[in-house]
């Protein structure tokens, strides 16, 4: 049984992390960051439910937390959304490392 | 009952690749926005089965409508409104410091690679049932703290970037203008 196998899940989650750094330090637009870090919080997800399925004692609370990963990452998503637009509707770029001014 | 598990090993691997090829398909270079969007999307629902697979359907399901539903939805919209033509003329030369990106990574992952396997975890072997009751209790009981902060912080979230997505005042005066014209 693949599925029972804890080491596979943490890889797993490690990768996800990794993939998303690498798209974070890239830093080409401000969706293409979003999109990393939902990468990483997923990974973090993946990992409080690996830990609460295997060595947990109550299951429910890696599940809780996951949950809350998640409201968190979709706040986060929608402030990054708007912030995005509005730097766009004022440099007319997505491009992080053109808006340097430090005011909006 | 061994042709089961074949195919649930067949489907966990599945997951698992699908789960690594939309990572991967998210992070690449040289690749339109919205194709990394999709793989975005791609890389969500392997994970929705791998949660599946460690016993909580609640929270698969919960990955998909959040994560596949909404969240792409509201990629989407932000990839329409700001992404220009010369973004995508430039993407070629976009995707800098590859090789320093790729050392790093290594080296923030490497050492957790090394934990995985050298520590002896002290795994259950009994497969936890996926009854949402005790986790609804534990999130209005227990956690019920955490929840309404959870809550707030949404409320605060969305004010927030509607806030900002609304741009200047410019369209307000030609709103009212508009408004006191009817």
């Amino acid at each position: 049984m693949l599925n029972n196998n804890i080491h596979i899940y943490l890889l797993l989650s490690v990768f996800l992390f990794a993939a998303g750094c690498y798209g974070l330090i890239q830093r080409r637009s401000f969706i293409r960051m979003l999109i990393a870090v939902e990468l990483i919080l997923n990974g973090a997800g993946l990992n409080f439910m690996a830990f609460s399925r295997f060595t947990a004692a109550e299951p429910n609370t890696g599940r809780a937390f996951t949950l809350f990963i998640m409201g968190l990452a979709a706040t986060e998503a929608a402030i990054m959304v708007s912030v995005s637009l509005s730097v766009y509707r004022k440099y007319y770029t997505v491009d992080p490392d053109d808006v340097k001014d430090l005011k909006l | 009952m061994s042709y089961l598990v074949h195919l649930s090993d067949i489907l966990f691997v599945l997951f698992v690749v699908i789960t690594i090829m939309g990572a991967y398909l998210a992070v690449r270079r040289n690749i339109l926005l919205m194709h990394s969007m999709l793989g975005l999307a791609v890389c969500m629902l392997g994970i929705a089965g791998l949660y599946f697979f460690l016993g909580s359907m609640f929270l698969a399901m919960m990955q998909v409508l959040i994560y596949v539903g909404a969240l792409c939805v509201v990629l989407v919209f932000g990839i329409m409104i700001s992404y220009t033509p010369s973004e995508i003329n430039r993407r070629q030369i976009k995707g800098k410091h590859m090789p320093l990106a790729l050392t790093a990574c290594g080296l923030l992952s490497a050492p957790m690679g090394v934990l995985i396997f050298n520590t002896d975890w002290k795994v259950s072997t009994v497969f936890p049932n996926g009854d949402i009751g005790p986790l609804g209790e534990m999130l209005l009981y227990k956690y019920c703290m955490a929840f309404e902060l959870i809550s707030i912080i949404l409320l605060i979230g969305i004010v927030g970037s509607i806030i900002l997505a609304r741009g200047g005042h410019v369209t307000d005066d030609k709103a009212s203008v508009s408004m006191d014209e009817h």
